[in-house]
């Protein structure tokens, strides 16, 4: 175990071999290890339910308030294991997640909703407010909808308010789920863009959990393919989109989020097959 | 004309105790838009405010036992604030973390237990007799108004009505321009998200259940002022029920408005109807005006707009 952490002292954030079990009974991780270098854009793949928010819930520790426990494995951030801390000292630290589905604050307006993501600052108004004027650098929509309640926004404007108010705590790390979801494929490439900017421009890490698993690997330098609660196959992004089965399974689906039992299953016995 | 001025002395009249609805429904409101927790406990714990106050001011308290003098009337309202403020950190530490997970019907029974505790502790620390509440706000009838427009009203309501727009005007600037209203704010609308942010939800129920308490404390100032600090005090939490039926659960403004609609209303009722049918209509008005609005606008009037997009 220690000769494995030695290995990776490189890595920004690394889990390994975490096993989470919901309800005290319902396992859904069974072992799952990844870890993301410092200035990385890493992908989480797989289908639904494969346990992507799950493993980055587990990372942000927002598991607790969904009855979900970390049983086994450890998770370590600046090589400093986090595990118990809570989500409010995260943030502090530099992890913070942007949820599956946005979760804006609908009766805040957008301005209200980025100022939320500095709560746990403490280095002053100026500063905040200089970020402020960065996020809106980064997404002038906001800017204009400043004023506008954030539940009466479109969903392309309330995923940008969702990765504009995580950009306020000024983290090291945004664990991104399904940024692509609901979206047409211009926005969905707009997001992208502006992740690939930040990840850049301003050295944010990205772990980002996506079922448009084409546009995410295009996008990132490592990719984690997830089934069952298990990492089945992982590597260069550039390598996993040329793979064969990762071609077969996702090809010609890539856009659009609903696949065919059959390609799962063909997908599956491959799998079964290959290991 | 002397008709219009008997009317109007019956508005007012029932404005002010209204005022006094509202300040206990607006201690749900908080609570319960922050936590989603139907606080049952609100009346008492404006019971037990006044009854603390009761004995930092008076001579026969536990804080002159010990002590062997009382505080002047501008220190023991902070004190008891701060008393407030301390239950409130107890409350979380006891009953709110454990049950968190917990459905909202079992939060909502805590809360019984807990008005229960509270009343026997209230009882056993400072005995259930009826005790004068004079922090020096004026008594008997507003001189000015009488003389030049031949109306009675209470000086007192008027300082209570004063004191809840203060308290409702700064509860206001709070929620809008601070970094801790704008969280309390985000809390209410989707606690995973705030929590996802680092705005830690202990932290925010320990605020809530403390400006509830203050707000209960202003209620029980006032209550106690008029009618003595008594345990019948906690009986208006039952009439809260009613306010907060007719202005929405998640409402500070419907909160406001449905406890000065409820005053008003049964106040009319009693002397215009109450003769028709024999008094007492005070008691049950609110009830019946309650039913109706389940009938036809459950939200109420105010209740938060939900936002559908299509
Ligand atoms: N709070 C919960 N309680 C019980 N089971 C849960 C809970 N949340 C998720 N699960 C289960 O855990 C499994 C993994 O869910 P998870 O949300 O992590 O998948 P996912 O990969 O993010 O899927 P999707 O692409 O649909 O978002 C699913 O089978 C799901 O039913
Ligand atoms: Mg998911």
């Amino acid at each position: 175990m220690s000769a494995v952490i030695q290995s990776e002292r490189e890595a920004l954030l690394s889990v390994n071999n975490i096993e989470v079990i919901y309800d005290h009974v319902i396992l859904v991780l069974r072992g799952v290890s990844l870890e993301v270098m410092k200035g990385g854009v890493v992908a989480l793949l797989g289908a639904n339910g494969a346990g992507k928010s799950t493993t980055l819930k587990a990372i942000s520790n927002l598991l607790g308030a969904e009855r979900g426990d970390v049983t086994k494995g450890s998770i370590t951030f600046q090589g400093e294991d986090v595990q118990s801390l809570s989500p409010n000292e995260l943030v502090r630290r530099g992890v913070i997640q942007v949820m599956e589905g946005r979760h804006c604050f609908e009766h805040l307006t957008v301005e209200e909703n980025l100022l939320t993501g500095a709560y746990t600052r403490t280095d002053g108004r100026s500063r905040v407010a200089e970020d402020l004027d960065l996020v809106y650098q980064y997404f002038p929509r906001l800017k204009e909808r400043r004023t506008s309640q954030a539940g009466y926004t479109s969903g392309g404007e309330q995923q940008m308010i969702a990765v504009g108010r995580a950009l306020m705590a000024r983290p090291a790390v945004i664990l991104l789920d399904e940024p692509s979801m609901g979206l047409a494929p211009q926005l969905v490439e707009e997001i992208f863009e502006i992740v690939k900017r930040l990840n850049e421009d301003e050295g944010v890490t990205f772990l980002l959990a996506e079922q448009n698993t084409m546009m995410a690997l295009r996008y990132s330098n490592y990719g984690y393919i997830l089934e069952n609660g298990r990492v089945v196959m992982d590597g260069e992004a550039s390598a996993l989109a040329e793979n064969e089965d990762v071609k077969e399974f996702y090809l010609g689906v890539s856009g659009d989020d609903r696949r065919s039992f059959r390609n799962v299953k063909a997908y599956r016995r491959r799998k079964r097959w290959l290991s | 004309m002397a008709f219009d001025l008997f009317l109007l002395e019956v508005v007012i009249s029932g404005l002010m105790t209204g005022v006094m609805y509202s300040l206990v429904a607006l201690g749900f409101v908080l609570i319960f838009k922050a936590s989603g927790v139907f606080n049952f406990a609100q009346g008492v714990l404006a019971l037990f405010a006044a009854l603390a106050l009761y004995d930092f001011l008076a001579e026969d308290g536990w804080f002159f036992a010990v002590f062997g003098f009382t505080l002047p009337v501008w220190l023991a309202i902070p004190a008891t604030a701060l008393i407030m403020i301390f239950l409130a950190w107890v409350i979380e530490r006891a009953v709110l973390r454990f049950l968190v997970k917990q459905e909202e019907i079992i939060l909502f029974m805590a809360t019984i237990g807990l008005a229960f505790v509270l009343e026997g502790l209230g009882d056993l620390l400072f005995g259930s007799d009826v005790k004068p509440l004079d922090i020096g706000i004026p008594q008997g009838a507003s001189d000015l108004l009488l003389d030049n427009f031949n109306l009675y009203v209470e000086k007192l309501e008027i300082v209570a009505a004063a004191t809840a727009a203060v308290l409702v005007t700064a509860l206001a600037i709070f929620f809008q321009k601070t970094r801790v209203g704008r969280a309390l704010r985000a809390v209410a609308d989707d606690h995973q998200a705030a929590l996802s942010v680092g705005i830690s939800l202990n932290k925010i129920w320990v605020i809530v259940w403390s400006v509830s308490g203050i707000v209960a404390l202003v209620a029980g100032i006032m209550w106690g002022s008029k009618s003595g600090v008594q345990f019948s005090l906690s009986l208006i939490a039952l009439k809260a029920l009613p306010v907060l039926i007719l202005g929405g659960f998640t409402s500070v403004p419907g909160a406001i408005v449905g406890g000065l609609i409820i005053g008003v209303g049964e106040k009319l009722a009693e002397v215009y109807v109450g003769p028709l049918v024999g008094g007492a209509i005070e008691n049950w008005f609110a009830y019946v005006l309650a039913l109706g609005f389940l009938l036809f606008r459950p939200q109420g009037l105010f209740g938060e707009r939900i936002i559908e997009r299509v």
